[in-house]
């Protein structure tokens, strides 16, 4: 094998399997590149080949690390370990173009693989790179004379070739959503709100510049301070931690009075929740989910895989005027004998107070004017009572955790709801972006003739955070924000475009397909169907064409490789045929110099020849036989 | 048809002493319907072989020996006023003719030449208007002096891409030159030549040139050899399309010539040095036979 071609090969593995270096352990990371460098030497050094049964060891060795590591040889991790470790392991027995082949295919395959992890448009981006090099490697395969410009040329020129196919099988293609195409329910690490809320956990989230999920609203945009992503809501505390407790005595959520609709579409990345967010309060959706006794927007099966869908919410409403009374037990439990000086403030209020209304307003005034601060870096505060009398520093957390707990000391039902709030507007795709560092937390307490109210204790102390969003917040506190804003523009651009690339190519599903179809009149499913299935049967048609060509180049394979070990034969003996001899001169240079073997080879020749080169249909099978049994 | 060309073939190499290859070279050259130039030092028979050529073939002859002031009318013909019809008649020049012999084609200015070579690819004259055709088949052998001779005006690239091959004769071995000073005289040969077919016969000989079979192999094999000179850093320029066409049909008649009806890589490798030498501007002096090693047959 010529050496330009194992370098070709030793990248290709590389750029194919380098981003699975991220999930794979350190050491078959190492066991590859390592195996890989040692083809180069080899290749570079024009040394030979290994010999199979130190092969065989490696592989076996590599085997036991595999099953020591993994506990098994099945599943999404493993498979990709065994692929990457196989592909270079074949690199170091290959010896004909059939080998070279083979590798080349474990590269496409491996390039798919990738996508278990990300579909992201830069992945998509960087594979298409891949697929280029591995292209250029095959292409070298059959030009092996050529440049390496002019390669990279022809597998550019194929790959725009192919990309007319490639778009109308993605159109076309039928969608199986199902488990045929489904990916494990790990497939995505996926980073998010959890169902409950203990100190730390949002601030840990807000530290994330991970996109929780893109807005376009239809036409009216609402105002910043309206723009709250209903997520979990919290009911039960512990003193520390808050969570969604359970109920059997959930009703039916009643809006009333509802005005202001605004309508949507969100595209979800992955969380592995149930949930959907929406606007407060949610009046439809777009996919399957039912709207919960506490407003939450909860989807039939979990979202595991990017999820587009449109959205109605009414802006201004009232809710549950009437709720029942064992709700807002629940909505007063506190934690036995915890925080006793909270406890003494909220009863102080209570005392003064002639209306709940005053009360809540006591506690908003409370936390504007007691000296609190905003930070994402507060000390720590072990209670209530250490935050709201000695550290006094804190994030919405903290805010809605307290505010709610002072209201039901107050005897006003209240919990806690977790969601995202605002968004940073893209004006290169005209959409808002909810990062998860857009997390947020806060107060809803329940009023007679009011119902559920919306109340954000966290305003109180740093209105400037609902008003223009966190990022404000914390440029202020970054000294080079000003000379960054290019770079700003620069992501808002890539955003744009990973959010087209969202909407047009990873959330392109069966429904769409259809949607799409429909446009250009194929609208009862028999009909889209016929056309689908005419369009298939004649992809696959010329498929079959293309595959039945093969066949014949097949033949055409087996009597090159049969006069090829003839060669070999005879160069074994002294009489190597030099790479530009035909078959006519390198027989009668055989014949002079051996004339035991003239009639041998000559007749061999002339078959070869016979096949190869002329029209009439000799028999095949008899010049391989001749051709196997020749000896030199 | 074997035979005949056989006896061809038989009588040429009578004539013309120790050059089979050469003799191959132009029979071919003539069956693909291309035309020759024969390019060597003056007095290795370059002359001779188009002699022995057009007479075995029966080919009518004609020579034009070029020199630095002739003119185009020279080569086409030209109109005279008749007084007694009181009108022009066309006096034919000697490009009417099956055979063209044009010596030293490169003695005659760039006008001179491009007439003629103008002619060779239409094969067909347009003199005052009137466009006239010239006989078939129509074939020229020219001859040039290696053109750092003085006196010479070299023929521009363009203009050696309209002959199919480029050959050179070269001396003569030392049997063969001894045979050839001892024999008879060159013009006597020349004088005694019976042609060995006829016009009929020559033209179903191109014809079935053009059917001889080339495979999906050679076809790779071909590519191949244009590739490399396009892709190879040691040419200024590759091989053109048409050169492409120029090895294949060529290398069909050379086929058809060694008697097979198929064509395979050893006669492609055998016209082409005649057929790339000219059309190949080389940087670093690669002569065709390193063309053909560094091409792997696939």
């Amino acid at each position: 094998m010529n050496r330009q071609l194992i370098y070709v090969l030793v990248l290709s593995i590389l750029i194919v399997t380098a981003p699975h270096a991220q999930h794979l352990p350190p050491w078959v990371s190492s066991f590859g590149a390592i195996l890989l460098l040692w083809r180069s030497y080899l290749a570079y050094a024009n040394r030979p080949l290994p010999k199979r049964p130190l092969l065989l060891a490696i592989t076996v060795v590599a085997m036991c690390g595999i099953l020591i590591e993994f506990h098994t040889l099945f599943g999404r991790e493993v498979g990709i370990a065994l692929l990457a470790l196989l592909a270079s392991l074949k690199l170091m027995e290959i010896k004909t173009r059939r080998d070279a082949m083979a590798l080349i295919y474990l590269c496409c395959f491996t390039i798919i693989t990738n996508f278990f992890y990300s579909q992201s448009l830069f992945t998509g981006l960087y594979l298409l790179i891949t697929l280029l090099v591995v292209t250029v490697a095959w292409i070298h395969l059959y030009a092996p004379g050529s440049a390496f410009k002019a390669r990279l040329k022809t597998a550019a020129t194929m790959m725009l070739q192919a990309m007319p196919l490639t778009l109308i099988l993605f159109v076309l293609f039928p969608r199986v959503e199902g488990p045929l195409w489904g990916l494990p329910q790990d497939a995505y690490a996926a980073s998010g709100l959890d169902d409950m809320m203990s100190p730390g956990s949002l601030g840990r989230l807000i530290l994330s510049d991970d996109v929780a999920f893109r807005v376009t609203y239809k036409s009216l945009v609402p105002r910043r301070d309206q723009m709250y992503w209903r997520g979990p809501v919290l009911w039960d505390f512990d003193g520390k931690t808050w969570t969604k407790g359970q109920t059997k005595h959930g009703i039916a959520p009643r809006f009333s009075d509802i005005s202001q609709p605004v309508e949507y579409t969100v595209t979800l990345e992955p969380h592995n929740k149930n949930w959907l967010f929406a606007l407060d309060v949610p009046d439809k959706v777009s996919v399957p989910a039912r709207l919960t006794y506490d407003f939450q927007v909860i989807s039939a099966t979990p979202v595991h895989a990017r999820l587009i869908y449109h959205a109605r919410s009414e802006l201004a409403y009232r809710a549950n005027l009437q709720e029942s009374d064992i709700q807002l037990e629940r909505a007063l439990q506190l934690p036995p004998g915890l925080n006793p000086r909270s406890l003494q403030l909220a009863r102080s209020w209570r005392e003064k107070s002639r209306h709940n209304i005053e009360i809540v307003q006591r506690a908003l005034d409370y936390f504007h004017n007691q000296n609190f601060r905003y930070t994402l870096d507060p000390k720590p505060a072990d209670s209530i009572d250490d935050f709201l009398f000695e550290t006094r520093q804190g994030y919405c957390e903290h805010y809605a955790s307290s505010f709610v707990f002072l209201m039901r000391a107050a005897g006003i039902p209240a919990r806690v709801v977790t969601g995202y709030l605002g968004g940073e507007y893209n004006s290169v795709g005209n959409y808002y972006i909810v990062r998860q560092s857009d997390a947020h937390a806060w107060a809803e307490i329940w009023l007679e003739g009011a119902g559920w109210q919306r109340t954000d204790p966290t305003a109180a102390i740093s209105p400037e955070r609902v008003e223009r969003g966190l990022s404000t917040v914390q440029m202020a506190a970054l000294p080079l924000a000003g000379q960054i804003a290019w770079l700003h523009g620069l992501r808002m651009d890539w955003d744009a475009l990973s959010y087209q690339w969202n909407q047009w190519v990873i959330g392109y599903n069966s429904e769409r397909q259809f949607a799409y179809l429909s446009r250009f009149g194929l609208e009862s499913l028999s009909l889209q169907t016929t056309y689908l299935v005419a369009a298939i049967g004649l992809i696959l048609a010329a498929f079959a064409l293309f595959m039945l060509r093969h066949l014949f180049k097949c033949k055409q394979d087996k009597i090159q490789a049969a006069w090829l070990k003839v060669c070999r034969k005879l160069d074994r003996r002294g009489l190597p045929r030099a790479t530009h001899e035909g078959p006519a001169d390198y027989a009668a240079r055989v014949a002079a110099a051996r004339p035991d073997l003239a009639f041998r080879i000559r007749e061999i020749a002339g078959l070869y020849i016979a096949l190869r080169y002329a029209s009439s249909q000799t028999d095949h099978a008899l010049f391989i036989r001749l051709a196997s049994a020749f000896k030199a | 048809m074997n035979s005949t060309l056989n006896g061809v073939i038989r009588q040429v190499e009578g004539a013309i002493l120790g050059k089979p290859q050469q003799i191959r070279l132009a029979l071919a050259c003539l069956i693909a319907r291309g035309h020759l130039l024969i390019e060597d030092v003056p007095g290795v028979g370059k002359t001779t072989l188009a002699h022995v050529l057009s007479g075995t073939l029966g080919l009518q002859f004609s020579r034009i020996q070029f020199t630095s002031d002739l003119l185009p009318a020279d080569i086409l013909g030209i109109s005279v006023f008749e007084r007694e019809k009181n009108q022009f008649k066309f006096h034919p020049g000697p490009i009417f003719t099956q055979m063209l012999l044009a010596d030293e084609i490169n003695r005659a200015t760039p006008k001179a030449q491009s007439a003629l070579l103008e002619a060779m690819e239409e094969h067909q004259v347009t003199i005052e208007g009137v466009t006239r055709k010239l006989p078939a088949p129509f074939f020229v052998i020219a001859t040039q002096n290696p053109s750092h001779q003085t006196g010479t005006y070299p023929l521009p690239e363009s203009q050696l891409d309209r002959f199919l091959m480029r050959i050179q004769i070269g001396y003569p071995d030392e049997k063969a030159e001894r045979s050839l000073l001892c024999g008879i005289d060159r013009r006597e040969i020349i004088a005694g030549l019976t042609p060995q077919m006829d016009i009929a016969d020559l033209l179903a000989l191109q014809q079935r040139a053009k059917e001889v079979f080339v495979s999906e192999a050679l076809l790779d094999y071909v590519q191949a050899l244009l590739r490399h000179t396009r892709e190879s850093e040691s040419y200024a320029h590759g091989l053109s399309p048409r050169a492409g066409l120029a090895l294949l049909s060529a290398a069909r008649a050379w086929a058809m010539i060694d008697g097979r009806n198929a064509v395979i890589p050893e006669d492609v490798q055998n016209i082409l040095p005649g057929v790339v030498s000219h059309r190949l501007p080389s940087a670093s002096g690669q002569t065709a036979q390193q063309l053909i090693e560094a091409v792997a047959i696939p």
